[in-house]
């Protein structure tokens, strides 16, 4: 892994129902995130994802790109923007910043329908 | 908004999580770890750990109530209404694994205003049983409008 280098992209596209899950799973139950009607009764558009979840998908691609040690991300630093939804492709990806002393330092970011919804999220991989 | 400054530095009670292997499990299907480390106990053991590994963002589950009684404090005085989740880092020690204990607390670590939003700064510093540091989290969330 060296400056400058890509990280292999994650593509996920989540289920109608992968907000009940990732609620079931976390124990976040707030209604924006599995209830359309609830949610567009406060101004959104539809019901949206968690983003917990979406930066679960960040620290996957991150994670991935150390050979898939979970103890080889040692940081992730994110910045939520924009909404993502279910039934829609997420990307996240990411490129080399920086290599030293057994570290990496990788900006990485996830978008949906070309909006980043994480950005500015920085992930430290030990090596 | 009230005087929230007054709470800057304020911490709470520390919550204790006992992992469970299922829940390690249920999370890692949720958000699609595919890693058998994360799935298997047998592949955790074979890859040296002595039972199986939760993944790093896990740390929600585990840490995220500790920060209930910050967020509804009336000394924070946190407007639910207009909030956003609008950052988070963590920064991890130790591996997690089933039948850890964890105990995490929480703090206030800033509270501050700039162009009419309101920035709610928490910490999370969760040890397992043997006391050591497993995650650190910080936790902002975002009131427009104050």
């Amino acid at each position: 892994m060296q400056h400058g280098d890509s990280l292999e992209e994650l593509r996920v596209t989540p289920d109608k129902y992968l907000p009940h899950r990732y609620a079931g799973a976390s124990g976040d139950f707030n209604p924006i995130h599995i209830d359309p009607e609830f949610a567009r009764q406060v101004g959104l558009p539809s019901n949206i994802l968690h983003g917990l979840y979406t930066m679960a998908l960040v620290a996957r691609a991150s994670t991935q790109a150390a050979g898939g040690d979970p103890a080889a991300l040692r940081r992730l630093s994110v910045q939520f923007r924009g909404m993502g939804f279910p039934e829609k492709e997420i990307v996240a990806k990411g490129e080399v910043r920086e290599v030293r002393d057994g570290r990496a330092i990788i900006d990485t970011e996830a978008e949906q329908d070309g909006n980043r919804i994480v950005r500015n999220a920085e992930a430290e991989l030990s090596l | 908004m009230a005087d929230a400054s007054n709470a800057i530095g304020k911490s709470y009670e520390p919550f204790e999580y006992e992992v469970g292997r299922e829940k390690i499990r249920e999370y890692a299907n949720a958000v699609g770890e595919t890693n058998p480390v994360h799935l298997d106990p047998r592949a955790a053991r074979e890859a040296g750990h002595r039972a199986l590994v939760a993944p790093p963002m896990f740390a929600v589950v585990y840490s995220a109530p500790a920060l209930l009684p910050a967020l509804f404090d009336p000394e924070v005085g946190m407007n639910f209404a207009r909030m956003v989740h609008g950052a988070q880092e963590f920064v991890w020690s130790e591996l997690v694994l089933a039948g850890d204990t964890i105990n995490t607390t929480a703090s206030v670590k800033d509270i501050s205003e700039r162009e009419a939003m309101t920035f709610y700064v928490f910490e999370s510093v969760s040890v397992n049983q043997a006391g050591t540091e497993v995650v650190r989290g910080t936790w902002t969330n975002i009131v427009r409008g104050g």
